[in-house]
């Protein structure tokens, strides 16, 4: 009897879709033989979400992609954009409860290259299709698809421009915080974009304390600052204002002509409208062109500097990883600088894997942040020296245009501009 | 007026050529993944063989509280009188007060069933996931008890909190179709 019990146990066990049993167990004590009629119970496994809701996910996200572009390029309707930010909030946020959103897939993407992790079919399509988009439309997730930029959107309320100086130095966290994000993916140590979303807790209806501080600063400083997460934060709006600038289709601020009348110039939220260019320079094409050699030579140094320079955080980040600072702790206990185990130096002692071992582990990621880090380094300088190559471009602008980069397509400016379709102004 | 036009075509020209070569990447780095992609999603499942029962499961989920509850494996129960799962150690007699409980939300019921066996279940709503009577079951009786993650309360997080901080590093992206683990 017991024999043939085991026997279906482990049958049953064995039975995919069948969820984790402890298999440690020891039979201490035998399984009784009931007298009654007692029948023993099982379990219930509740499943997760059904498959049918990653391809509606998909399919929904498609849909916005599509209507967003629509409302931004062929209806030029600002309200349209409005409203489908906040079936977005609804959706993508409260119904789907943020996870796995387009800003954390770029994580999942950088994983997927570095260990078995296989990317699911879902995830791939969220990562690429609001680039897609972007590289025919612009940024229309930002207008109204991204759950992140939805609530940001919605609290928007006198938007101030910030010193050109701030908003330039401001605009190279993204760049910063993509690098650490691809660092920490790849090197398989977590994923720190999802650590920190400041707003995925709202959708979770749960969050600590700590980031539920967070997401309410950003929506306060949202009010006046617009959209501050997007601008000064999100690592994957600097692959949609890539994408984004080589659009095919781009919207507009006017219909047919540009006028001049320059009602537009403050209705950005993000500062993202370039004026024209002025006609006339302090410096000479020939100065110019004097400058702009003298700096292409500094460029080397630049990114020699930025690649060293980034190389000595080894030591600080590659702690963050958890085999690496377990592997430090066990060495402190080995050689009696620490005292005392911790919970997780107990478990790892219980597994009984060699110390050898998880220090050759450790020392492997060591090397791969090292190694992450140069290369971190190295993009850096080069973002550092693209921006100041772009200032000291003179782009020859005639009209009131967006900044195909940073503009986030939500339609504003098109409101302002009193010209109409047939080309008439009217009056204001 | 003819110079600015050419400027403008080979700025045209150049930005035609990167959007070509970004939908070349972006296309197949789509191909590429596409033929090496899961089917449906993953979810974190805890490897109950790595759980040190360390209580992070209660505190560290997103969620208060925890998606982590305690399941029980009828089959390998013993059914015991003195259940190391229910009981605190030394408890003065076998009775259900709160003050012989190990679990500090009564969430582990126990129920007669027949001389001498009692049979315990788990009352989700109560669980907070603190591991308790799954320590006690796993040191000194059958290890029926353990610790999963809810699949109906989790919100599946891309990278799950408690994983980051479990000190048994138990928790496994499990594909979502076979959350199995095989009986070793
Ligand atoms: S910038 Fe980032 S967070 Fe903002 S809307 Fe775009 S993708 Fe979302
Ligand atoms: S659509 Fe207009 S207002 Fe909106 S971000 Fe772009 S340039 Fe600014
Ligand atoms: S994935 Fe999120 S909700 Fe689920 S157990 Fe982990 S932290 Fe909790
Ligand atoms: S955090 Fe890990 S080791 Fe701790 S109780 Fe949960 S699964 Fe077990």
């Amino acid at each position: 009897m017991r024999k043939f019990r085991l026997l279906v146990l482990i049958l049953v066990l064995a039975a995919p879709g069948w969820p984790a049993v402890a298999t440690a167990a020891e039979e201490r004590f035998p399984a009784p033989e009931f007298e009654t009629q007692y029948e023993i119970p099982t379990p219930a496994h509740p499943h997760p979400r059904q498959d049918f809701f990653e391809y509606l996910d998909i399919a929904v996200l498609l849909a916005a992609l599509g209507l967003a572009a629509f409302f931004a390029i062929k209806k030029r309707s600002r309200l349209g954009l409005f409203s489908l930010t906040f079936f977005s909030i609804l959706y993508f946020g409260f119904f789907r409860h943020g996870c796995i959103c387009p800003v954390g897939a770029l994580q999942n993407v950088i994983f997927s290259f570095s260990g078995d992790y296989l990317l699911p079919l879902g995830v791939i399509l969220f990562f690429a299709l609001p680039l897609l988009f972007a590289l025919f439309f612009g940024r229309v997730f930002c207008a109204s698809v991204c759950p992140l930029g939805a609530l940001q959107e919605a609290v928007i309320y006198k938007p101030i421009r910030l010193p050109q100086p701030i908003k330039h130095v401001l605009g190279l966290i993204p760049y910063l915080y993509l690098g650490l994000a691809v660092l920490f993916a790849s090197t398989g140590s977590g994923f720190v974009i999802c650590r920190f979303d400041p707003f995925v807790g709202f959708y979770r209806l749960s969050a600590t304390p700590f980031m539920l501080l967070l997401g309410l600063g950003l929506l306060l400083t949202g009010i006046f600052i617009a959209r501050p997460y997007c601008r000064f934060f999100c690592p994957y709006g600097v692959l949609l204002g890539i994408f984004s600038f080589f659009a095919k289709k781009h919207l507009s601020i006017t219909p047919k002509e540009c006028i001049h009348c320059r009602l537009c110039e403050n209705a950005c939220p993000v500062d993202a409208i370039n004026p024209p260019s002025p006609r006339l320079y302090k410096t000479s094409k020939a100065q110019q062109i004097k400058h702009f050699g003298i700096f292409l030579a500094f460029v080397p140094l630049i990114l020699a500097t930025s690649g060293f320079g980034f190389s000595r955080l080894t030591d600080v980040l590659a702690r963050q990883d958890r085999m690496v600072s377990l592997a430090e702790r066990i060495h402190q206990e080995e050689t009696n600088v620490a005292t005392g185990n911790t919970l997780d130096s107990d478990a790892f002692r219980q597994e009984q894997t060699r110390v050898e071992d998880l220090y050759r582990q450790a020392a492997r990621i060591r090397h791969k942040f090292y190694i992450g880090l140069w290369v971190f380094g190295l993009f850096f300088g080069l973002v550092i020296s693209l921006k100041i190559i772009v200032l000291m471009q003179r782009p020859g602008r005639t009209d009131y245009t967006p900044d195909r980069f940073h503009c986030i397509s939500c339609g504003r400016c098109m409101e302002y501009c009193p010209v109409q379709s047939d080309g008439s102004v009217t009056e204001t | 007026m003819k110079k600015k036009n050419t400027n403008l075509t080979r700025r045209e020209f150049i930005k035609d050529l990167f959007h070509k070569l970004l939908l070349l990447l972006l296309g197949s780095f789509v191909v590429s993944r596409f033929f090496k992609s899961a089917a449906a999603g993953y979810v974190w499942q805890i490897d109950p063989k790595k759980c040190v029962k360390c209580g992070r499961c209660a505190t560290a989920c997103v969620l208060t509280p925890s998606a982590v509850k305690c399941v029980h494996a009828f089959e390998i129960c013993g059914y015991c009188n003195l259940c190391f799962g229910y009981f605190q150690p030394g408890a003065l007699r076998l009775t259900a007060d709160a003050e012989n409980q190990l679990c500090p939300t009564g969430a582990l019921q126990r129920r007669f069933v027949e001389d001498p066996f009692f049979e315990y279940t788990i009352n989700e709503a109560l669980c907070i996931g603190c591991g308790k009577c799954v320590k006690g079951c796993n040191l000194f009786g059958n290890g029926s008890l353990y610790l999963q993650v809810r699949h109906d309360r989790c919100k599946h997080c891309n990278e799950c909190s408690i994983a980051r901080v479990c000190a048994g590093r138990a928790f496994v992206r499990t594909p979502a179709r076979k959350a199995t683990f095989k009986n070793a």
